[in-house]
């Protein structure tokens, strides 16, 4: 709930941009549009956001969500191989796609007069895809190339890859979202293909376009393209939660690396599982009095100050479709041990349980969500990201708009309260990197795909 | 929550160092340009639709100034921050951080700057404005901080040897540039970060912090007026002093070299290259969109196309020339498993070869140009695309119509000029091949 006087703050803060009005519309299939006008130059952004992603993956096929939108780009009944990807460049587009555990978005960036060109792309393959398998043979290789350079050679990649898989006991969030590498080894185009008639339907998915355009207008064009789509069955997901933890879980990770680093994460609950509705707010106040920049706790006194850490984080998201956890890294400044940075890290979220936090502290979180919520007015892109995440998350994405409200209000005691409920050793996984020499005489470890990451 | 994208993150590094777009139906911004009192050149662009406005200071203080000291530039610059008029690191992170604005301070091969976002509501603005001012002409150096940042830099280089891909980076830079000042590596090495001394540092912001060696840009919502004594406040504590001396040009490469690192990683990192072009170049648009087709463009490049489309070997794989004030790189980079290594350099080495013998056909020049000019509206959508931009076009000394002619450039090139340019550049005997991972060692052919 707003106030009167913060409403009438936000309208003297926000230009016209950015209290622009969001049209929302569903057509009969079944697919939701969201349009938001942004007149500042003359593009567009158009998103589709699919509500599916690694954490809807049973095991076995860990990484289809992420593989599927490889092969999104590599045909359909009446499109070649590439063709996609030539027709937006033709047209001056910037494109791209993304999976994460959550959801899988397909994106294109043009002149506002070209939107036409991105919607019957976009539609053709929402239903049309061709998934060949002998593009699928390249392709796969390719998957396996991208999780050798994010994760498999990436010793901090993979320390964070082994405490999720660690720390959750029952919620898909323990798999990666780029799939184990066995799986990808496993895999066939016919996964891609079940996994694609599952989801990829307009009544599972959101239209979202932010730029230089009319909200009538691209209905229209969104009923021409997208309209004539069948609608799909789609599966209800089970509800799902973790079992109580009961006790600290622990895990090595050995690998070829200089600098040992640490990260550990407690189960936390968030928008629609917490207790109190606040609570989820009061963990990213959280986060954020630790780890919201150079003047918060972790720079301030473990970075500068102490001199522990050179460098240290914090982060916590209070929207996603299953609750995660409230995640700390660091690694260790020169001649420091990585248990006296574990310990210093620790004495920091002591201090949160035990003391309050300053109102000035508080203040300056809240006076930064503000600016960056205009600061994001920058971006057609980011503005179009913010209100298609929240809905495959199956938020409503007024929700970015009561974000700077709820932070607000939230009090001292709240982080107190957040910070000794869930912070605490029952609710915790801890990874910790144990490097291994990066010399010639370990160069042959690296076959077989991985090496020292066996629990 | 994780999330990954479908096109490699060293596409947009490309992008980064790049170059520019433009069309001849969107002109670019209207660029207001003028010297400070003190010699600073300014480049504003009115943007009054947001209530914000971002100021970016670019000096010529990159580690191409490093001298004998590799990593003072970086040192330098990391320090701005750090302390500076009567404030602290505490106590300027507060200032800023309690009004909302974003401070960035960063340095390459040519180029160190300092950066503020602030939204324009008077205490936000004349608070960032007065802190940016101090970090630029001020900054106190304390003993306690430069060990911080030196302790911090020696773990980063760590850090650095832990990737290969930083690896491989180095050792290409190292093999290009030979002797020039672009050899240098930016963050340093463990030898010199240990030596660096604080009257180093002060000598380095001396020579180097000056307003006739600065360029400031600003975007947002301020009018001439009061942009004009923005870029005042910012360099009144500055001296004068004199631009940076002249660099030396790169000698181009005498021989092939191959260089083949054991690294114990599943994937090896593939650099190949030699010097490139400068900034301002007769060439330069003939071998813009021609990289644009043979590496430059994402999934529909010739080299994705050869490389990760019809063979699956890489994730990612780009060219790019990056043009400084003396020839930059140009640079071919994919990364493979082991034992794909000599196939992918096979790959690569054929597409660029058959490229600068033939040349672009006539269909993929179209589609180059509809893609350069068709995009450009995007590349100007944002202030902070614009004030990087700015910044780029000040430092080089672009004409000021830049962005406006650019569009006139791109649609000029013809396929004779990209063949011709690509010959007369590129020599494939004379180049640089970086290996880092754990296969046997590359040869490519002559």
């Amino acid at each position: 709930m707003r106030s009167i006087l913060t409403t009438v703050v936000l309208l003297v803060l926000l230009p016209a941009a950015a209290t622009a009005k969001v049209h929302e519309y569903r057509l009969d299939n079944g697919l939701k549009v969201i349009v938001k006008e942004d007149h500042r130059a003359p593009i567009a952004v158009s998103q589709v956001w699919y509500k599916v992603g690694a954490s809807y993956e049973p095991g076995g096929v860990t990484g289809v969500s992420h593989a599927l939108e490889h092969m999104m780009f590599k045909g359909t009944k009446s499109l070649a191989p590439g063709e996609f990807s030539r027709i937006i460049a033709a047209n001056g587009g910037e494109e791209n796609a993304f999976t994460s555990s959550d959801y899988t978005a397909y994106h294109q960036t043009l002149s506002a007069d070209r939107l036409e060109v991105a919607f019957k792309l976009e539609a053709d393959r929402m239903r049309n895809l061709t998934l060949s398998a002998e593009e699928f043979a390249k392709e796969i290789e390719v998957v396996k190339e991208e999780r050798r350079l994010r994760t498999e050679d990436r010793p901090t990649a993979l320390t964070y890859e082994q405490l999720s898989a660690v720390a959750y006991r029952n919620l898909p969030y323990a798999n990666p979202v780029i799939g184990w590498m066995s799986d990808l080894e496993n895999m066939t185009v016919d996964d891609l293909a079940h996994w694609y008639r599952l989801w990829y339907a307009p009544n599972n998915a959101v239209l979202v376009v932010v730029g230089d355009v009319q909200p009538e207008q691209v209905l229209e064009l969104a009923k021409r393209y997208f309209g004539p789509l069948a609608p799909e069955k789609i599966p209800l997901q089970k509800a799902r939660s973790e079992p109580p933890q009961r006790g600290v879980t622990r895990v090595t990770v050995r690998a070829p690396a200089r600098e040992p680093y640490l990260v550990f994460g407690f189960k936390t609950p968030i928008v629609g599982t917490s207790d109190e509705p606040w609570e989820p707010y009061a963990l990213e106040m959280l986060a954020s009095v630790l780890d919201g920049g150079s003047s918060a706790r972790f720079s301030r006194n473990l970075i500068r100050g102490k001199e522990i850490a050179v460098s240290a984080g914090a982060g916590y998201s209070a929207f996603a479709r299953l609750p995660g956890m409230f995640l700390v890294d660091g690694t260790p400044a020169p001649g420091k041990d990585i248990t006296v940075l574990e310990a210093a890290l620790f004495d920091e979220i002591a201090k949160v349980k035990s003391e309050l936090v300053g109102e000035g502290e508080l203040e300056r979180i809240a006076t930064q969500v503000v600016a960056e919520k205009i600061y994001e007015l920058d971006s057609v892109f980011a503005q179009a990201a913010q209100i298609g995440r929240l809905e495959a998350l199956d938020m409503d994405w007024k929700l970015a708009d009561e974000y700077v409200e709820r932070i607000k209000q939230v009090t001292p005691e709240q982080v107190r309260a957040v910070a000794s409920k869930y912070l605490v050793s029952d609710n915790l996984t801890l990874a910790v990197l144990e490097p291994l020499p990066l010399d010639n005489s370990s160069a042959n470890s690296a076959k077989g795909g991985g090496y020292g990451h066996h629990q | 929550m994780d999330t990954i994208s479908k096109i490699g993150g060293l596409l947009s590094r490309a992008v980064l160092c790049g170059v520019l777009f433009s069309q001849a139906a969107v002109a670019g911004p209207e660029i207001q340009s003028w010297n400070t009192s003190n010699g600073a050149r300014v480049l504003f662009v009115a943007a009054p639709d947001l209530p914000m406005v971002d100021v970016r200071v670019v000096f010529d203080a990159g580690s191409a100034r490093d001298g004998d000291t590799p990593g003072l530039a970086d040192m330098t610059n990391s320090l701005l921050n750090d302390g500076a008029g009567p404030w602290d690191a505490d106590q300027i992170a507060e200032r800023l951080e309690d009004v909302g604005a974003q401070l960035g301070v960063g340095s390459e091969r040519d180029m160190a700057w300092a950066s503020v976002r602030t939204l324009t509501k008077e205490n936000a603005f004349e608070k960032s404005i007065e802190t940016l001012a101090a970090i630029l002409a001020r900054p106190t150096f304390e003993s306690d901080d430069l060990e911080r940042v030196r302790n911090s830099m020696q773990t980063a280089l760590r850090l650095g040897e832990q990737k290969p891909g930083t690896v491989a980076q180095k050792a290409f830079y190292r093999a290009v540039f030979g002797d020039h000042p672009y050899a240098i590596p930016s963050d340093g090495t463990k030898e010199s970060l240990s030596s660096i001394t604080r009257d180093q540092v002060v000598e380095f912001h001396r020579r180097y912090y000056v307003a006739r060696n600065a360029v400031i840009a600003i975007v947002g919502a301020v009018d001439r007026t009061q942009a004009e004594a923005l870029a005042q406040r910012l360099t009144e504590g500055l001296a004068a002093g004199e631009p940076a001396a002249e660099l030396p040009p790169v000698t181009p490469l005498q021989r092939l070299r191959q260089e083949s690192l054991r690294f114990p990683s599943s994937q090896s990192h593939i650099l190949m290259g030699q010097p490139g072009i400068r900034r301002g170049d007769p060439d330069y648009f003939a071998l813009y969109v021609g990289n644009h087709i043979l590496g430059g463009s994402g999934l529909v490049s010739l080299l994705s196309e050869e490389v990760r489309e019809k063979r699956g070997l890489s994730y990612s794989v780009y060219s790019y020339f990056s043009p400084m004030r003396r020839s930059g790189p140009f640079l071919i980079g994919a990364q493979t498993q082991n034992s794909r290594v000599q196939e992918t350099i096979d790959v690569i080495l054929a597409t660029l070869r058959r490229y600068t013998e033939q040349g672009p056909t006539e269909k993929e020049l179209i589609a180059a140009k509809q893609n350069i000019t068709g995009g450009f509206p995007l590349r100007i959508a944002s202030n902070g695309k614009i004030v990087e931009y700015l910044a780029m076009i000040g430092f080089y000394r672009l004409p000021l119509d830049y962005l406006d002619r650019f569009v006139d450039h791109v649609n000029a090139v013809t396929r004779e000029q990209i063949h011709g340019a690509f010959q007369r550049r590129l020599n494939l005997d004379r180049f640089v091949t970086v290996v880092v991972g754990n296969g046997k060692t590359a040869q490519p052919e002559g």
